[in-house]
């Protein structure tokens, strides 16, 4: 009796396990099941890309005339473009232009933002409104206007390329999460670390920005499927990565208009490849930011 | 095997070329004109001003020509469009020392706003051209160096009198550039033609809306008696190629002159059957790779020798022609042309043998010898997608294969020639086309930087230069061809300042309604609509 009550005890205070990563991932499974299908197809891409001279089964540049526009087969499942390089290897090794462009330009501009917006919200006052005048001048231009603007006067290099992505980017995510850092300002650990005597970039890095990390993930998923698609459109206008670059916007053009009616196959599976790589991102995003505000938590 | 096999082939392709140029002249002579009717076509581009002695673009030339006429013009029935003929001027002689060429112009010839046109408007308008006053823009005054004075001895009579002799005279005052406007009008203001119209040609101006259209009307004082058949034209200004394609696909339009791509004219022809006629010739365009010799390894003949042996225009030019507007391997001049080199010449030449194999193997050889041994460099190429990226991405796959990694930077086209003049460049591709296969024309280009502002591989060659003046003065033409095949072997083979890819080939899919035109090498030619007619009524 009394060994019953010792260990009826000792089950009463023992501490709340820790929910491991795994349990997280499986909560976010099943919780949101459409989110946990974007997030399958986004490691499906990452893993397509980090893969792609292993599981490529041609060389995404090797011409081969003999085997022009061939259509989906035996020895090019998804066909041959107007230059006979096989269409699924170069699907293959576009996700890599594709991941790199896209989340170097989402992470740098969620990243410029955020910081941007927190040190916007933090500094308040005349910094504040000067700040947000710029950002609504930046904002005022679409996506696609500005990207364009900015490659025109940069130059089409892949690294010019990610900073024109970035440059629309920046005011987008540094409006949300200033929105978020007002609140969080009065916080009584902000005043703390004010009264401590802290510097203001250890307040805002430190203290300010973990605590509007919810919203800037969600931003940076966003940010994804547009980078991918806007590094996919500006290619179409010729003012992507150029050609021979395995590149998805890149494959939508040139002969692929061309040869539509005759070849679809070369805008066709590209096309999908773009949809279902933007669909992804934004079903993960989506979930993610339902999961991480709390106003939209449920359950 | 291969070898012979692709001799073969190119004997039969010439053959059928040569069958095909030749039945559509017979056809042209053969079919009787009809009259009426508008032709409407789309022109891919607009005219910056009205005046051709100073522009470049084919979008004047297009709508404008209709409403002028030169001393001379190409004829309009040559396939080559290398053969001068009458136009005003009805005869000719030379001095037997070749340097007094005297023309004898048409009686009657009326200017569309009724004044009569005698010498005093030719002289007018090649003093114009070749003498231009202070700021007046003359885009060729240059290739007219040779000529010492123009006269107008008597209001019927026009005498050029030139510094040396040169038989290419006669096809430079044949140029579709060089309208004869009024010389009054021109002494009160010589800007006035650029903004108004005033020629001798067969339509009279009816209006300009930009952005839409230019429409002609058919003069009926034309000095031509009987001509033109067409009651009138509407150029319609489209830069869309899908939309112009559209238009003839819906019969809208009967004819684009510039050229449509292999896709567009399968496209047109598997939607419309026999309601579309194809022509189709060597274009006089040629897209050029220039290695900048003040970079290194660049300046080393060896290396830029490597770069042309890898290159299997054969097998490109096969596989190309499907996808883009290009085809015939080719040297200086446009195959099928006085002047142009007999295939078994060309092949001694670096880069157009037909041993592939070996030719890359040398290449490889060549660049280890220099020391250059897994070179990569940026290509630098012209914003323009037809057909130069095609032509980027089979030269990239092409020089792959003797180890060498290139990376492609498209630059915008309106500041792509900025980027070449300033040399900010590794390799460029460069870009020529005329308005006639000449090799004074054609050869300029290639001359010493010092000489010629237009040499974007930045090299100075004295004996190209001799070999271009001697070319440029022999009369006699045999002579004058063996001039140009050696300088062709020091430009191409020996020095490998340029390399030439594939020469343009120009596709023109058009209702088979249009008849009494005939294709040629330059899509500047035959525009003057005077031989045109429709076998039936207007389109609407």
């Amino acid at each position: 009796m009394t060994t019953t009550t010792d260990i009826a005890i000792v089950e009463a205070e023992a501490p709340e396990r820790r929910r491991g990563w795994l349990d997280v991932v499986l909560d976010f499974c099943r919780r949101r099941p459409l989110g946990a299908i974007g997030a399958a197809i986004v490691v499906l891409m990452i893993l397509v890309a980090l893969t792609a001279p292993m599981i490529a089964p041609y060389d995404p540049l090797a011409i081969d005339f003999a085997a022009m526009l061939a259509p989906p087969g035996a020895d090019h499942w998804l066909g041959t473009d107007a230059y006979g390089r096989d269409v699924l290897s170069r699907i293959i090794y576009g996700s890599q232009t594709a991941l790199i462009v896209g989340f170097g330009a989402a992470f740098v501009g969620s990243t410029a933002g955020a910081v941007l917006g927190v040190g916007s919200a933090y500094f308040g006052g005349r910094v504040d409104l000067i700040v947000q005048r710029f950002m609504d001048i930046f904002i005022s231009f679409p996506l696609i206007i500005l990207a364009l603007a900015m490659v025109a006067i940069l130059g089409n290099t892949l690294p010019n390329l990610i900073i024109a992505m970035t440059a629309p980017m920046v005011p987008r995510c540094a409006l949300v999460i200033r929105s978020s850092a007002l609140s969080v300002r009065e916080m009584p650990y902000v005043d703390a670390a004010r009264a401590a005597g802290f510097s203001h970039a250890r307040i805002i890095l430190r203290h300010m920005l973990p605590n509007v990390m919810a919203p800037y993930l969600i931003m940076l998923t966003s940010f994804l499927g547009q980078a991918i698609l806007l590094e996919a459109s500006l290619s179409f206008l010729g003012l992507g990565v150029q050609e021979p670059t395995a590149a998805w916007g890149l494959m939508l053009r040139g002969a692929a208009v061309e040869f539509a009616e005759t070849a679809p196959w070369m805008a066709l599976f590209p096309g999908l490849a773009i949809s279902l790589a933007v669909f992804a991102f934004n079903l993960f995003g989506d979930s993610l930011r339902d999961a991480l505000d709390p106003k939209l938590r449920t359950g | 095997m291969v070898t012979r096999r692709r001799t073969w082939l190119a004997g039969i392709l010439s053959a059928a070329a040569c069958v095909l140029i030749v039945a559509t002249g017979n056809a042209l002579a053969q079919e009787k004109p009809r009259y009426g009717g508008e032709l409407v076509f789309p022109v891919p581009s607009e005219p910056p001003s009205y005046d051709a002695h100073r522009e470049q673009t084919f979008g004047v030339i297009h709508p404008v020509a209709p409403h002028y006429n030169g001393l001379l013009r190409f004829d309009p029935t040559d396939p080559t469009g290398t053969k001068p003929a009458p136009d005003l001027a009805e005869s000719w002689t030379v001095s037997s020392d070749g340097l007094v060429y005297t023309f004898k112009l048409r009686q009657g010839v009326k200017f569309h706003d009724g004044n009569e046109m005698t010498s005093k408007d030719v002289k007018a308008s090649y003093d114009k051209i070749i003498f231009p006053p202070e700021g007046v823009v003359s885009d060729r005054k240059g290739q007219y160096g040779v000529v010492k004075a123009v006269e107008a001895p008597d209001p019927y009579t026009v005498v050029f009198r030139l510094k040396w002799p040169t038989v290419s005279f006669l096809g430079s005052l044949a140029s579709p550039w060089n309208w004869i406007y009024r010389a009054d009008i021109l002494a009160k203001d010589p800007h006035w033609y650029e903004t108004h119209i005033n020629g001798t040609g067969p339509f009279l101006f009816v209006e300009h809306v930009k952005g839409s259209h230019w429409v002609g009307k058919r003069n009926p004082d034309y000095w031509d008696k009987g001509k033109p058949y067409l009651d009138g034209y509407r150029a319609l200004f489209i830069k869309s190629s899908a939309a112009q394609v559209a238009a003839v696909r819906g019969e809208r339009a009967h004819i684009q002159f510039r050229g449509f791509t292999p896709a567009d004219r399968d496209t047109l022809k598997a939607a419309l059957g026999d309601k579309i006629t194809v022509a189709e010739a060597p274009w006089d365009c040629l897209l050029m790779v220039v290695p900048n010799q003040q970079k290194k390894p660049f300046g080393d003949k060896r290396v830029r020798r490597a770069l042309t042996l890898a290159l299997d225009r054969y097998a490109g030019s096969k596989a190309l022609s499907r996808i883009a507007i290009v085809k015939e391997v080719a040297g200086v001049q446009v195959p099928g042309t006085p002047y142009a080199t007999p295939p078994d010449e060309l092949a001694k030449l670096a880069g157009y043998g037909k041993d592939i194999n070996a030719a890359r193997d040398e290449a490889r050889k060549l660049l280890k010898e220099a020391g250059a041994e897994g070179l990569s460099f940026t290509f630098t190429n012209r914003g323009v997608p037809m057909p130069y990226e095609p032509v980027a991405v089979w030269l990239i796959d092409q020089w792959r294969q003797i180890g060498v990694t290139v990376k492609q930077e498209v630059v915008e086209a309106a500041a792509y020639y900025t980027t070449l003049k300033k040399g900010e460049f590794d390799v460029a591709m460069d870009f020529q086309c005329g308005y006639t296969v000449e090799p004074d024309l054609d050869l300029y280009k290639f001359t010493s930087r010092s000489k010629n502002p237009s040499n974007y591989g930045f090299y100075e060659d004295p004996v190209l230069d001799d070999l271009y003046e001697k070319q440029s003065r022999a009369t006699d033409v045999e002579a004058r061809k063996k001039f140009v095949r050696a300088f062709e072997k020091r430009l191409l083979d020996e020095e490998a300042h340029y390399l030439m890819t594939l020469q343009w080939h120009r596709i023109i899919p058009h209702s088979s309604k249009v008849k009494g035109w005939q294709i040629t090498p330059s899509h500047y030619l035959n525009n003057m609509l005077d031989t045109v007619w429709l076998t039936d009524g207007p389109t609407h």
